[in-house]
């Protein structure tokens, strides 16, 4: 076995989950490099919201490892671990009960940053994620849809954690705004170069976010390849994919200098 | 003499005895909510204790009330004086609201909200106490009221040992065949259960609101 290398954030090493017997996720093995986007697609039951909770400990691996950092998740404390994690999910999993403020100050808040310090951080994401600051004192049942993901990304964001892991976390959107939101999260992922890992079974959200594409299907990895090479590729799975998303117009995957969003910098 | 003569005539004794019933019914809800909310916590982080807890709670709430009263009167310091009997037994009987309702509203928090939280990195104290006993609260309060309303109405049957409370007019009108002397325990009885009843309902919509805010 290779051993890893030192640019590897995340590790999956002959990882699987079985869930009382049935095989969710079976051997994967996989690797992203600091400072890279790599995209997990593939459809429901795939395996790849699975595959994301092993990263920071949702669920442990039944047989082998996921190793974060060179280390183990299951030496990691998982409550470090989770908080190195920005994680963000579908409608942004906000806390209803905290306004847009608490929720976004949430993970500096636990690690007892000094108030100053939170404030002046919120102020930074929201600049950053483009939302106004009279939002602040909102409920999260207040927001758009689109205000509330961008909520969820902010919150995400609180901690400045190296890593990011996305769970469809544009599948709640109308498609204006959810290609708005692709834009500006390319734009932003340019700038601070985290490690992102982004679920989603959006062929089009894949090749417009990705440096990488790892397809999944049943539980296992079915290619694993750079965004140019996955589009050139034969693999029946991949043609499927290709053809299934043909009808729609070229999203420009290749994807340089295309910042044209408000906040570019 | 009509009822509120009756009253009038006797309001320094209606009112002691509606302060007694007021203390008996409180202090075992009080007792009853620190036993039963922790209970109810308890059973959503072991579930395998779900069952007998449960069950445990439902069968204290079969046994009829005058029964369970005589069951406690041999027990140590608890049976020498009636109001810690009658204290007992009404917060044996409060418990099961609670408990059943703290589960519930634990376990009926948004899971996706429980998950985010727990992905953040929030501490299960942190989680418990920030997240799910808050969105929690409108049912848990409703746990209370219930638990309230009930102690106040089975509080009238403590008069029977002894332990005074708004159950003793009853009890003596009944034995004089005079209805204004059952009245006066029952009336402010009743409107007792009803205020409480008001009041922690307001409550409960007040917190029920946060969860509705999802």
């Amino acid at each position: 076995m290779n051993l890893p290398p030192n640019n590897a954030a995340i590790e999956f090493d002959h990882a699987s989950f079985r869930l009382n017997g049935r095989p969710l996720l079976q051997d994967l093995v996989l690797s992203v490099n600091k400072g890279e986007t790599l995209v997990l697609l593939g459809r429901s039951g795939s395996g790849k919201t699975t595959s994301l909770k092993l990263i920071n400990r949702l669920l442990l691996p039944t047989e082998g490892a996921v190793r974060v950092n060179g280390r183990s998740t299951a030496d990691w404390d998982p409550i470090q671990l989770r908080r190195s994690i920005g994680y963000v999910i579908q409608d942004g999993g906000l806390f209803p009960h905290f306004t847009v403020e608490r929720n976004i100050a949430l993970v500096p808040k636990i690690e007892n940053w000094p108030a100053p310090r939170i404030d002046a951080r919120i102020r930074e994401l929201l600049t950053t994620v483009g939302l106004k600051p009279d939002l602040l004192s909102r409920y999260p049942s207040q927001l758009s849809g689109g205000q509330r993901q961008r909520v969820g990304v902010a919150r995400a964001l609180a901690a400045d954690p190296p890593i990011l892991i996305l769970d469809e976390a544009f599948g709640a959107l109308d498609p204006i705004t959810r290609s708005e939101m692709q834009k500006e999260f390319r734009a932003l992922q340019q700038r601070m170069k985290k490690t992102v890992i982004f679920v989603t079974h959006d062929l089009r959200e894949a090749l417009l976010l990705a440096d990488r594409i790892a397809l999944m299907e049943d539980g296992r990895l079915i290619v694993d390849l750079p965004v140019s090479e996955f589009k050139r590729s034969q693999e029946p799975l991949v043609r499927a994919y290709m053809e299934a998303f043909s009808g729609s117009p070229d999203p420009q995957p290749s994807g340089i200098g295309q910042t044209q969003s408000k906040e570019s910098p | 003499m009509n009822f509120l003569q009756f009253m009038m005539a006797n309001r320094q004794q209606v009112l002691e005895l509606t302060l007694e019933h007021i203390t008996l019914a409180g202090v075992a809800t009080l007792i009853a909510a620190l036993i039963g909310i922790p209970l109810g916590i308890l059973i959503t982080r072991v579930p395998q204790l779900s069952k007998p807890i449960l069950g445990g709670a439902n069968i204290i709430q079969t046994i009829p009330s005058l029964a369970l009263f005589g069951f406690l009167l041999p027990a140590p310091w608890i049976g020498e004086r009636g109001s810690r009997l009658a204290i007992l037994a009404l917060a044996l009987y409060a418990l099961m609201p609670l408990i059943r309702n703290t589960y519930a509203g634990i376990q009926s928090v948004d899971p996706a909200v429980v998950e985010a939280g727990r992905a953040m990195g929030l501490t299960d104290r942190q989680l418990l106490f920030q997240v799910e006993l808050p969105l929690a609260s409108g049912v848990i309060v409703a746990g209370v009221r219930i638990a309230t309303v009930l102690s106040i109405g089975l509080a009238t049957i403590a008069a029977a040992i002894g332990a005074g409370g708004l159950g003793e007019f009853i009890f003596r009108g009944l034995a004089m065949v005079n209805n204004q002397v059952i009245l006066a325990g029952a009336v402010p009885a009743a409107l007792l259960a009803l205020i409480a009843d008001f009041a922690l309902g307001r409550l409960e919509r007040r917190l029920g609101s946060l969860r509705a805010r999802s």
